[in-house]
């Protein structure tokens, strides 16, 4: 099987990463502002996936493992607080949530 | 003996504590004994040791009694010590005595008042501090009695406290006498520079050494406690004040305005008399504020038509009297005056009170009239009163002591004829306005119809007072009469003599002068007030009389003066610079804060989406510097 290259595989890391950081920053839906955080961690950990493959060295995957398990906590906690914005706000839109404006 | 002479202040101190804490729950019968009682304790102690005083003087004429170390410093000890000596002894004693007397009087004289406690327990604490004054061996217990009597002349003026005009009052004779006192103060600290103590007899005995005659360092502190003694003997340029302080009650105005506290600046002076020996400029100084002062108010007195401030004017006069005395040098002679003037002016204030107190506070006395037949008491006691302020020849005290002023005005080698002319036109004005107002008071048809006669707390005083305003004067005669000298050869021992003597016959010469212008200004008196006194009215309603009686009325407009130049232009600033220009720069860095806060509160939209973007902008930012540096 073919090598593939590390600057296909960084450069299919940033665009996932970037595309998921636009989603946050322009999505006003928070499931979706979740979804792209998703990508966003998972981008990083293709980046590790890349490197170690590169170098040859397993600490790519342990690093991706961690990054799964801290991805599972997070989506766990922030779907527990969407349950709960919604049912406060009674939108997901979270630009109707600026009760903190300064 | 003399070792209970600390019960002599402390008696009225411990009646001051008794009556400020403990006043509220006592009945009127136990203030009026407490008050007059705690007085009359220290009196008996004082007349006590004064008579063993008299009888067994102790070694060189001097007493000291230290109480405690008060500052113990590197270079400065200073006990809280108390002195008995001559002078102490005489200024003692009147304090004291004439202080119980009017205590005694003030028991009915305020019988009606609500303050009744409070009245004498400031009382108390004046008749306190003023005895740690004159007792003080050194400067600053002195110090520490001069601002006590300072604040206790101030509390009684303002006493009747819900009129606003009497606490102005109250507050012009605090601040005027302020200006007095810094300049005291200063001399204090230059005293203590010089000689690295405070010791009064320590400082008499090192100033002669350390200073030349006329030395600058003795001519600044004679002025700087000339100044002291200016301010609180309410002499020119600081008269101003005495006049209206006669806001308070009439026995304030007796103790605290007429007997005592003003002749505190002539203790002053005659118990440092060593120092402004060293600064004949300074003494010259003395004599001719006394000379222009005496004059001046005498004037003043002349057209008042309250009964009150006519004994104001004349107060400020008689001091004016006493500094003349010590100008000239005549150390003893001034100390003669301020006793037998104790005795008149507080019998005369006394007096007053009787009156203003039968016809329910009324004071003008072109009110009042008739009231020889009314308060016969009142009438005779006062007129001898009246008589010795005139100095009434042979009989009276103040003739004596008035004498012996005049005379040593003209025979001591530091004296000269203006101020022996001064002082005899100020005894002709003395009779002249005397004597108006006993004409007009007692004499003529009654205006105004009193209501009861004063009771035997308020006449058995006046007549007490009254006896030695007569006798008093009969401890020092001059030479062609009689040539007694018990009270100067007394003194003698603590203050020097007058260098100079004249003879007899001119003694007689003068006092037959004087004796001419008092006469003269009680016949005037008696023209221009009781037989023609329409006739005055008339000539004092054309425009020049009736101008030079605004001014005179005014006291020469000495207080139009000040308004303008220092009052109005105090409040002038005081009223552009009301937002502080110091608190223009907090104020401004307050306000840039603010300004700095608001722009940041901005940024904290509540929005998620664009602290996202200020996320990635920011790591972009952080990003570039580290890849681009």
């Amino acid at each position: 099987m073919a090598e593939v290259p590390i600057e296909h595989g960084l450069l299919l890391a940033a665009v996932l990463f970037l595309l998921g950081l636009i989603g946050v920053m322009v999505r006003r839906n928070i499931i979706f502002i979740l979804l792209c955080l998703e990508i966003m961690l998972n981008a990083a950990g293709l980046a590790f996936i890349v490197a170690g493959s590169r170098w040859g060295q397993p600490d790519g995957q342990v690093m991706f493992l961690f990054i799964l398990t801290v991805t599972a906590a997070e989506v766990s906690v922030g779907l527990a607080l969407v349950l709960h914005l919604h049912h406060r706000f009674k939108t997901l839109d979270a630009d109707a949530m600026s009760g903190m404006k300064g | 003996m003399y070792s209970l002479i600390w019960l002599v202040p402390i008696v009225p101190f411990a009646g001051f504590l008794l009556l400020a804490f403990a006043g509220r729950y006592l009945p009127r019968r136990a203030v009026a004994i407490i008050g007059p009682g705690a007085v009359g304790l220290s009196a008996a102690v004082m007349l006590l040791i004064s008579g063993q005083f008299l009888a067994a003087p102790p070694a060189g004429y001097a007493y000291e009694q230290t109480l405690w170390s008060w500052i113990a410093t590197g270079g400065l000890e200073v006990g809280f010590t108390l002195y008995l000596d001559p002078l102490s002894v005489v200024m003692g004693c009147v304090i004291t005595v004439v202080g119980f007397l009017i205590h005694v009087y003030a028991t009915a004289y305020m019988a009606e008042d609500e303050g009744y406690s409070k009245f004498f327990a400031y009382m108390n604490l004046f008749v306190g501090a003023m005895l740690l004054l004159v007792l003080g061996q050194n400067l600053l217990v002195l110090y520490l009695g001069w601002e006590g009597v300072g604040l206790c002349s101030y509390l009684l003026i303002g006493f009747w406290y819900k009129k606003p005009e009497n606490g102005a009052a109250a507050m012009k004779a605090f601040i005027v006498t302020r200006i007095g006192d810094v300049a005291l103060l200063i001399g204090l600290f230059l005293l203590v520079v010089q000689f690295g103590t405070l010791d009064i007899p320590a400082i008499l005995a090192a100033a002669p050494g350390a200073w030349a005659v006329g030395a600058p360092a003795a001519v600044a502190a004679a002025l700087l406690l000339l100044g002291g003694a200016v301010g609180k003997s309410a002499q020119l340029p600081l008269q101003t004040w005495l006049p209206d302080a006669m806001a308070g009650p009439t026995p304030v105005s007796a103790l605290i305005h007429a007997a005592t506290m003003v002749t505190a600046g002539v203790y002053l002076i005659a118990r440092l008399h060593a120092l402004f020996a060293l600064a004949p400029g300074a003494l010259l100084l003395v004599g001719i504020i006394g000379a222009a002062t005496l004059l001046l108010a005498a004037f003043s007195a002349l057209a008042q038509h309250d009964l009150k401030r006519i004994l104001a004017y004349s107060t400020i006069s008689q001091l004016g009297y006493m500094f003349l005395a010590l100008g000239v040098g005549a150390w003893t002679a001034a100390l003669f005056h301020f006793m037998t003037h104790a005795f008149f002016k507080a019998l005369l204030f006394l007096g007053a009170g009787a009156i203003i107190h039968s016809l329910r506070d009324e004071q003008n006395i072109f009110r009042m009239g008739g009231l020889r037949r009314r308060l016969p008491a009142v009438y005779w006691t006062f007129l001898a009163g009246a008589l010795a302020l005139a100095a009434a020849p042979l009989i009276t005290a103040g003739f004596y002591s008035k004498d012996l002023i005049l005379f040593a005005a003209w025979v001591s080698p530091v004296g000269n004829r203006w101020l022996w002319g001064a002082g005899l036109l100020g005894a002709f004005l003395t009779a002249l306005y005397t004597f108006r107002m006993v004409f007009l008071v007692f004499h003529g048809p009654e205006r105004t119809a009193p209501h009861g006669r004063p009771g035997p707390a308020m006449t058995v005083p006046l007549m007490i007072l009254a006896l030695l305003s007569l006798l008093g004067g009969f401890v020092e005669t001059p030479a062609d009469l009689g040539g007694v000298h018990l009270f100067s050869s007394f003194l003698g021992h603590a203050l020097p003599g007058l260098a100079a003597h004249g003879s007899p016959a001119l003694e007689a010469a003068l006092q037959l002068l004087s004796t001419v212008a008092v006469l003269g200004g009680i016949a005037l008196a008696y023209q221009l007030y009781l037989r023609r006194r329409e006739a005055t009215a008339r000539w004092l309603a054309r425009p020049a009389p009736d101008a030079a009686r605004r001014l005179l009325l005014a006291g020469w407009g000495f207080d139009w003066l000040y308004d303008r130049l220092f009052v109005r232009p105090f409040v002038w600033l005081a009223t552009v610079n009301k937002d502080d220009s110091v608190d223009a720069f907090f104020r401004g860095l307050a306000r840039a804060s603010l300004l700095l806060h608001g722009a940041l509160s901005r940024a904290q939209t509540g929005n998620l989406r664009w602290y996202a973007v200020g996320f990635a902008l920011g790591v972009m930012a952080l990003l570039a510097i580290v890849v681009f540096r």
